[in-house]
């Protein structure tokens, strides 16, 4: 499985295997952040950051505990992991730039219970993927997700201009457009050269 | 309703169906919606993953709840994370050994059960205040609310989808198979459906109520 070309994991993560249209990661924030488009962009940029981190941080992690025969301890320490670099992007944030820091506000450090974040680690552990490989996995996941969260706050907007039932309304419109909008993506199956 | 909100150790009927039924994890505040969707593609795979979840659930919550009055304010979170890690590590392996074609089936989506929000909720929420016995039936609720919301959508999909339930045949060799329903946009329909219909049971019953207070 990990002789992909990084074009092909990256096609792949961004557009056929969408993390959160057609694998279901990070449905929370998909569902919780899309109600804007202003923050819905940040935020991805964010999570896809973190995800570079974790997605760095758990290709060493591993190595290391593969040394070790320590396998069983993966998925603790790739959770601690996360936390950490979730809180260490944080601390930079606050750091160099207060204004993104302040717009983000509370989604930042929930970033850490988003799973698409330990998808990456995880997926990329058991598909062997080698470093450069984990990255363009990771890069990949993070734009897709930045996609489908950008593409949702938007059509969440223009919704809000129509009329609808008062009994669709809230999260059950918000599900049916997203089942809309994974079965369009369905339409770019086969691109990448991966199924 | 309000009297949950007070500081009382008693253990009633509720303690259990407050999950179950009035805040079903699944239909009510659409929590854990990742491993909702990605496994309900037939029963057997929603019901299990709906056990395994609810096991975690129950055991964290239980030594969560052993432990409340030792753990630091500052460092809970960090703790609460490291305990049910632990004990989906425990699943996984259990899973791995008791059946592969299963495990193969629910992949990753087992380890990813370390960052549902149910459990890190439930933890938070509950088992932290509370003495242990209450806080294991609490979660038990919960999770049985938890596998009730799994399976319903992991049933219609395979119904709808497959046209089997449980890997039986129920319509015979007639029936067209409604295949995007088995495939990812149908678990968001899907679910988007249930939804629907907790909500229009929800209206009829609130109107109920007012045409009562009303005569």
């Amino acid at each position: 499985m990990a002789h992909e070309t990084l074009s092909q994991i990256f096609i792949s993560t961004l557009l056929t295997n969408n993390f959160v249209l057609a694998m279901f990661l990070g449905l929370c924030p998909f569902l919780g952040v899309s109600g804007r488009l202003d923050t819905a962009f940040p935020m991805g940029v964010a999570t896809t950051f973190v995800m570079l981190v974790a997605s760095l941080c758990a290709y060493g992690l591993n190595l290391l505990l593969g040394y070790f025969n320590l396998e069983f301890l993966r998925l603790i320490s790739y959770i601690v992991v996360i936390a950490s670099s979730v809180q260490l992007v944080e601390m930079i944030m606050k750091k160099y730039s207060p204004a993104l820091f302040r717009a983000l506000g509370i989604y930042l450090p929930l970033i850490t219970t988003n799973c698409a974040v330990l998808g990456v680690a995880l997926f990329q552990t058991s598909r062997e993927y080698d470093l450069a490989q984990s990255l363009t996995f990771s890069l990949g996941g993070g734009a897709g997700f930045t996609l489908a969260l950008v593409l949702m706050a938007s059509l969440r907007e223009r919704l809000q201009l129509s009329n609808v039932p008062t009994l669709v309304q809230g999260t059950a419109l918000s599900l049916i457009l997203a089942g809309l909008l994974s079965l369009t993506f369905m339409g770019f199956a086969g691109l990448g050269g991966l199924e | 309703m309000s009297l949950i909100k007070q500081e009382d150790d008693a253990i009633t009927f509720d303690t259990f169906m407050e999950g179950v039924w009035r805040q079903n994890p699944v239909f009510v505040m659409v929590l854990g919606m990742c491993p909702t969707l990605a496994v309900t593609v037939s029963a057997v795979n929603a019901l299990s993953m709906g056990i395994a979840t609810a096991f975690v659930l129950v055991s964290s919550c239980f030594l969560i709840s052993l432990i409340r009055n030792l753990v630091p304010k500052e460092v809970r979170i960090a703790t609460y994370i490291v305990i049910i890690a632990t004990f989906v590590t425990l699943v996984d392996y259990l899973i791995q050994a008791g059946s592969l074609k299963l495990y193969e089936a629910l992949g990753a989506f087992i380890q990813l059960i370390v960052v549902n929000c149910i459990i890190l909720g439930r933890a938070e929420a509950h088992a932290s205040k509370n003495p242990p016995l209450k806080a294991v039936i609490n979660a038990l609720g919960m999770g049985v609310g938890f596998t009730i919301g799994l399976f319903a959508l992991g049933g219609t999909r395979e119904i709808l989808g497959a046209g089997k339930l449980f890997g039986i045949s129920l319509f015979g060799e007639h029936f067209q198979p409604w295949v995007v329903m088995v495939l990812p946009p149908g678990g968001f329909f899907v679910l988007g459906g249930w939804l629907l219909l907790f909500s229009l049971l929800r209206s009829k019953s609130e109107n109920k109520e007012e045409h009562r207070h009303g005569a």
